[in-house]
């Protein structure tokens, strides 16, 4: 539809003075072709409408004044957008520098985690108790959880450049690993460690996933780009039909009933009124708000434990030699690194903090399936990642609070109603909504949202290395 | 004459072939340890592919390349190490240690780790978007990642590998200034110049220790005023480092003026093999680059009866 869209409104050189009424007269031959367009496409779909009546006949609704609406709408505003090239702009650039570490904001860092560890209680003062659970639960640990899958991912894909489709397999090993060891081993051999199961099962549970790392990573060490990315694909999909199908061990599709998480031993909740953590320490609300502000800090404390790794291991020579090898692999090999350690690091890495995250989703769900370990959410990780820019720690999490925080926030889309009426149903609209919004992010900035690289040493002066000279890695 | 007194790489029977097309076809000439010795020949005569052998990035059909970082290549030692099935033999164990390489038989890292071969690319290969001081740590990969203890050490912060990175840190210094970057040690190094990658390209080979030093036309896209820079470094490597240059090149400005050795291939044959001066004087590299006179060809149909 872009008629006539010279592209003078991104032009860099100044438009050409001309008067206001031939810039309308053109502005308004430019968008008449849109409108037609747009109504063309109203006319099926919204302006003819079938609806079923209550003795289930069917009935034709014509809808004229939508479809007048709507291309009334897209007339105007493809007339203004092109009207508006034409006023005097403010020199400021036109989009908000997010570069906010090249910017020298180092404040950043530290006001986000103060702001994350009061989270729980700013929401318990502003939301009460009952009201706290969603912000803590819903947002809170959930966007932790992806949070921590994007830092895990952020190592294969954005430091050593290795295109991963299939991260949600180590998720998925971490979460079986508590669930088979805290509901079917330790009940069965040391019924005593029960309370501690979820400590227990979470180190194995890092160097299970480490070890499946390692395991894929072998058969691809020769493979590059799209190559790469369908075998991870595949290598996803076979853990999660392994997940159905071995019934004997994973109970199928039915999925795993796993045991809760306890406060270092102590239960949050107990069924025959034994001592619990609110009734020892006297605090006040559920047990359930107890239970979601431990979770919450639980699932801060390893994203920050990743977050710390991963920054000291980009000053290590395996962090630099990952990215030296989403640099150039050519030249690693000409310099003496040994590219197959490199590859088998990088998974290992990758996986252990997916495997992690995936005990503590098991511990907090209470229940894991494979219906929790589909290709949609090795999609949305990959999605954080790539949103957030490649290889930086702050950017990933800024996109997986959008990103995590945006779905749940669209949620809540009642609003919508008093526009388009009582029978308009929002939640249908959300993953629309989400996915238009990706696209209008990525056209905002193709390369994330911090494409900036910090380098890992420096010699006279820190300053951030324009995205524009990384590489994404071939694979 | 050291190429045949102390030879630090031999190249016995070199043969590369892809498919139909023999691009080497049994080549073989040693390389003296402290020459810069210089392969040249006409475009595809080979000169690349026999580069992409010595440094593994291709695995030859057959041949034998032996590399000493211990004396001269002593034929008895390449016979037996050749006749058992390792890939070197080291003096002592040590990481870092001297002994007698098969290149034939080694992967391309291990080529740089332990024989200690580095290259440089006909197509500039930095990594760009790493600084310019991050791409010299990179180069010195190994040593850190022994000091690191790998990686556990420099994980709880050790400071052995504190001392290890500023000592390495110290080595990228020395060859920044030498090749004068030491002020854009913190840019990009994918935002440098043509001319300053093309150095930067070689300090960065030179920080992993070689004690050979394969470059890929190194003066390819530079001005009268680099090239002559680079003719100045090139020598400070051989006197100053204890480092052998083997080097492709298409200038002969900077092939007659620096070089100890001269080898010409054409078709993946070697045709001329010695001094630069008897090198440019030999009828058959005058008729590579050159062709011959017009006569000649005439007399050569009479015979060939056209």
């Amino acid at each position: 539809m872009s008629a006539g869209g010279n592209g003078s409104t991104r032009s860099t050189l100044p438009p050409e003075p001309v008067s206001m009424r031939e810039a309308a007269r053109k502005a308004a031959r430019d968008a008449l072709p849109w409108a037609l367009v747009t109504l063309g496409l109203c006319f099926p779909i919204i302006l003819l409408r079938t609806e079923q009546d209550l003795s289930n006949r069917i009935v034709l609704n014509v809808r004229p004044f939508l479809t007048l609406g709507l291309v009334l709408a897209v007339f105007l505003g493809r007339f203004l957008w092109l009207l508006a090239a034409h006023l005097p702009r403010p020199k400021a650039p036109a989009f908000p520098r997010l570069d906010l570490a090249a910017n020298g904001a180092r404040w950043f860092p530290y006001v986000g985690l103060a702001a994350l560890f009061l989270f729980p209680f700013l929401s318990l003062a502003l939301a009460g108790p009952s009201g706290a659970i969603k912000w803590v639960d819903n947002f809170g640990v959930q966007i932790l959880i992806y949070v921590m899958l994007g830092w895990g991912l952020n190592i294969v894909v954005g430091l050593a450049g290795l295109l991963d489709l299939g991260y949600v397999a180590f998720y998925a090993v971490g979460a079986y690993t508590y669930a088979i060891i805290a509901t079917y081993v330790i009940p069965a051999t040391l019924p005593v460690l029960g309370p501690w199961a979820f400590w227990i099962c979470l180190p194995l549970a890092g160097l299970l996933a480490a070890l499946w790392g390692v395991i894929l990573g072998f058969p691809v060490l020769r493979l590059r780009g799209d190559y790469l990315a369908i075998v991870t694909l595949a290598f996803g999909e076979i853990i999660r039909l392994v997940l159905i199908n071995w019934v004997a061990l994973t109970n199928g599709p039915s999925g795993i009933q796993t045991p809760r998480i306890t406060f270092f031993g102590l239960p949050f909740t107990s069924p025959n009124g034994g001592t619990t953590v609110g009734s020892l320490l006297g605090l006040p609300g559920t047990p359930t708000v107890h239970r979601s502000i431990f979770l919450y800090y639980v699932i801060l404390a390893l994203a920050l434990l990743v977050a710390a790794v991963t920054q000291r291991m980009r000053r290590l020579p395996v962090g630099r030699a990952w990215e030296a090898l989403r640099e150039d692999e050519i030249a690693c090999r000409s310099l003496g690194l040994n590219t197959v350690n490199t590859k088998l690091t990088a998974f290992a890495m990758g996986a252990l903090f997916g495997g992690l995250a995936g005990a503590f989703f098991g511990a907090r769900q209470g229940f894991v399936s494979p219906k929790s370990f589909e290709f949609l959410e090795s999609a949305t990780i990959l999605a954080i990642v790539v949103l957030g820019g490649m290889g930086s720690l702050v950017g990933v999490a800024i996109a997986a609070i959008v990103v995590i925080g945006g779905i749940e926030l669209l949620r809540e889309l009642d609003w919508m109603k008093s526009i388009f009426g009582e029978d308009f149903d929002p939640g249908q609209y959300r993953m629309l909504i989400f996915g238009l919004a990706m696209v209008v992010v990525m056209i905002w900035r193709p390369r994330g949202l911090m494409s900036a690289r910090q380098p890992s040493i420096v010699l006279h002066d820190g300053k951030a290395i324009a995205g524009a000279h990384v590489k994404e890695g071939h694979g | 004459m050291r190429w045949l007194s102390d030879p630090l790489l031999v190249v016995e029977g070199l043969t590369m072939r892809f498919g139909g097309l023999v691009a080497v076809r049994d080549l073989s000439f040693s390389v003296g340890r402290g020459d810069i010795t210089a392969l040249i020949g006409p475009n595809g005569a080979g000169k690349t592919t026999v580069f992409n052998c010595i440094t593994g990035f291709y695995k030859p059909t057959s041949g034998l390349m032996a590399l000493s970082t211990d004396g001269a290549v002593d034929p008895d030692a390449v016979a037996a190490l050749t006749a058992s099935s390792r890939r070197y033999a080291l003096r002592e164990d040590a990481p870092d240690a001297d002994g007698l390489f098969l290149l034939e038989r080694m992967p391309d890292f291990e080529i740089a780790q332990k024989a200690h071969v580095a290259r440089t690319f006909q197509n500039i290969r930095l990594f760009p978007g790493m600084t310019v001081l991050e791409n010299l740590i990179v180069a010195q990969h190994n040593r850190l990642m022994r000091a690191s203890g790998w990686s556990l050490l420099g994980l709880v912060g050790a400071a052995s590998y504190r001392d290890a990175e500023r000592e390495a840190v110290e080595r990228a210094c020395f060859w920044l200034d030498r090749i004068g970057l030491l002020a854009r040690a913190d840019d990009a190094a994918g935002s440098l110049p043509y001319g300053d990658q093309r150095r930067l390209e070689i300090a960065r080979a030179m920080c992993t220790g070689p004690v050979l030093l394969c470059l890929d036309e190194p003066a390819a896209g530079l001005n009268p005023k680099e090239t002559a820079a680079l003719n100045g470094l090139l020598r400070a490597i051989r006197d100053e480092h204890a480092t052998s240059i083997l080097l492709i090149e298409h200038d002969m400005s900077v092939v007659m003026e620096i070089s100890d050795h001269v080898i010409v291939i054409e078709y993946g044959l070697r045709i001329s093999d010695g001094t630069p001066d008897s090198v440019s004087n030999d009828p058959k590299v005058v008729a590579a680059y050159l062709g011959v006179e017009d006569d000649e060809v005439a007399i050569a149909e009479a015979e060939a009866g056209l």
